[in-house]
């Protein structure tokens, strides 16, 4: 296990941040923190990173226990959500910072700069500021100065939250790709399912300071242990007395052995996907159901809004 | 640098009369009066400042100012530069408190300020000079208290213009250089100096040219000795009520002088750092 992190706690005044918490993270896996903003997901990663001390407990990196040894000493690579940059430095010289204060010979650093600049493909912006580059740049110059000092561990704090839908995604799945070369334990944070889901080899779900459940994408979704991981790994919807997922709904306009029956009361298209409200004529039903399927289907169905409507849970789905 | 979105675009015949009001009143208040300390200065050509620069009294006098004017911008540099970092960058009990005690400076008259320093310093009655001067240490009437005073009296300078831009880049860059393994002199020398230059620049500068020009509280703690404890500030009111318009005049344009450098540098600084 590379890190292991043992009954920590941490309180900001009367805030519970993070209540007695335990997680191992295993060595060269790809971790997203997972969870509402404020749940403590940044404050547990800012405590193994050594920027946040914790009230109570214990973080051990790699088999040394790092509780009491300040964040220079630590060697992890931290990456900030807005970047950090050293604003009065060149791109290479941000890269190089690290090294710098390690007294590395000069040689070394420049081939070690060089090589991490090709690495996130910022060799020609070498000698710009940080000012003149993207937010996406920016972003993976930080990746380059972190990961320069070789950490035991990556840190990254929401690491594309400031960045656009377009750019966020390359980043994504170029992070997923470096992961894949460098193999150095990472762990990220995030408040993004989608990204968690793609990205990670396992997703840690943290709410108002405790873990929810800890398990690969597949389980997490799959296997919620809790209402709260179900929900928020994933759209969901009320159908009969249980909470599932909109796409595992099958909707059906002839009568069929249903729990539901109701009107098509909203029809939504975004892309190749439709997005329903059924309202059912059980008045006792808290809503509308929701129930997603591709455009496709929509059609081969025949559906039309207004129309009446027989819902159930789809065969395989839990 | 104005910004040009919130102007009004339409000039009514008030723009104009506010304009008229504004350019009469720089005039009468400023303009007008300084350029006649030059032309004055110029009456005779340069006679009356190559008189000053012949008088050895008038010499060590403007040595004095610029000796201390520069220890006093020193110390309050590294003073500055430290009470900024304490207020912005930790949390401690009476911190609010010791920010309007760093204003006093600025509000209390300079010669307040003199006598509160000979209070404390006196050679005869202070509080603290007796023993200091036990020691063979003597502050008031002396090259020491001249430069306290100036120090006291432009202490806050490089703290107001430090402060607000120490908050403004925030800690991340800090924390950032940390996680690379930086101590936090490494850090402070090579992410947050660079961060605050311009503003430390800025309030030198500012600090600079207010001790050239300190009169008030120099004037109580020097004793104003020909030759040893009088500076330029004192040498033109001595001289002016001495009726020699004509050195006074050319003391007052060296000061003045220095002081529209000191403006003209501040203001290019200013430009360059905004297109930072």
């Amino acid at each position: 296990m590379s890190i292991e992190v043992a009954g920590v706690s941490k309180r900001f005044g009367d805030f519970v941040a993070l209540d007695d918490v335990d997680l191992s993270i295993p060595t060269g896996q790809l971790t997203a923190l997972l969870g509402p903003s404020g749940g403590g997901k940044t404050t547990l990663l800012r405590i193994i990173a050594g920027l946040e001390t914790a009230d109570s407990g214990s973080v051990v990196i790699e088999g040394a226990d790092t509780t009491g040894v300040p964040v220079q000493k630590r060697n992890v690579g931290f990456v900030f959500q807005h970047y950090a940059a050293f604003k009065h430095l060149s791109v290479r010289r941000n890269v190089a910072f690290g090294l710098e204060i390690r007294k590395r010979p000069k040689a070394e650093v420049e081939a070690k700069v060089d090589e991490l600049l090709r690495l996130v493909h910022l060799e020609q912006f070498a000698d710009r500021r940080p000012s003149q580059l993207s937010g996406g740049q920016r972003q993976r110059m930080a990746l380059a100065r972190a990961l320069a000092i070789e950490p035991s561990v990556l840190l990254l704090d929401e690491p594309f939250g400031a960045l656009d839908a377009k750019v966020r995604k390359e980043l994504r799945d170029w992070l997923r790709r470096l992961h894949d070369e460098m193999h150095v334990t990472t762990v990220f944070v995030t408040h993004d399912q989608e990204e968690a889901l793609e990205v990670a080899d396992s997703i840690v779900v943290i709410n108002d300071g405790r873990i929810e459940q800890v398990g690969t994408p597949d389980d997490l979704y799959d296997k919620p242990a809790s209402d709260f991981v179900l929900s928020f790994l994933g759209p969901v919807t009320t159908l009969g007395d249980h909470l599932v997922r909109p796409h595992d709904i099958e909707i059906s306009r002839y009568e069929q052995a249903a729990v539901t029956v109701g009107t098509i009361t909203r029809w939504t298209r975004i892309g190749f996907e439709v997005r329903l409200e059924v309202t059912p004529e059980d008045a006792r039903q808290p809503g509308p159901v929701l129930v997603s399927l591709t455009r496709t289907d929509a059609t081969a169905l025949g559906l039309h809004e207004g129309d009446r409507v027989w819902l159930r849970l789809r065969p395989g789905a839990s | 640098m104005a910004d040009l979105s919130t102007t009004r675009r339409t000039r009514g015949p008030v723009t104009y009369l506010l304009r008229v009001v504004a350019v009469v009143y720089l005039a009468l208040l400023v303009v007008w009066p300084v350029a006649l300390v030059v032309t004055n200065t110029f009456a005779d050509g340069l006679t009356s400042l190559r008189g000053l620069f012949e008088d050895p009294d008038m010499v060590a006098a403007l040595q004095l100012t610029a000796v201390a004017a520069l220890c006093a911008t020193a110390i309050n540099l590294v003073f500055g530069v430290s009470m900024s970092l304490l207020l912005v960058r930790t949390e401690f009990p009476g911190k609010r408190l010791l920010s309007a005690a760093l204003d006093l400076p600025l509000s209390v008259s300079p010669i307040v300020i003199g006598l509160a320093l000979v209070l404390v310093y006196g050679g005869r009655g202070g509080w603290f000079g007796p023993t200091l001067e036990g020691w063979g240490f003597q502050v008031i009437f002396s090259t020491p208290g001249i430069v306290m005073a100036t120090a006291f009296v432009s202490l806050p300078l490089v703290i107001r213009e430090v402060v607000p831009v120490l908050r403004e880049i925030g800690t991340e860059q800090e924390q950032a250089a940390r996680s690379l393994g930086a101590n936090g002199w490494q850090t402070f020398w090579r992410i947050t100096l660079p961060g605050i230059r311009w503003a430390v620049v800025y309030g030198v500068v500012l600090t600079l040219a207010r001790s050239l020009g300190e009169f008030g509280a120099v004037k109580v703690v020097s004793g104003n000795v020909l030759g040893e404890t009088r500076t330029a500030t004192l040498a033109v009111e001595e001289k002016y009520l001495n009726f020699d318009v004509e050195g006074a005049y050319a003391i007052a344009f060296l000061l003045a002088s220095v002081s529209v450098v000191c403006i003209v540098v501040v203001q290019v600084l200013r430009s360059r750092a905004d297109r930072h």
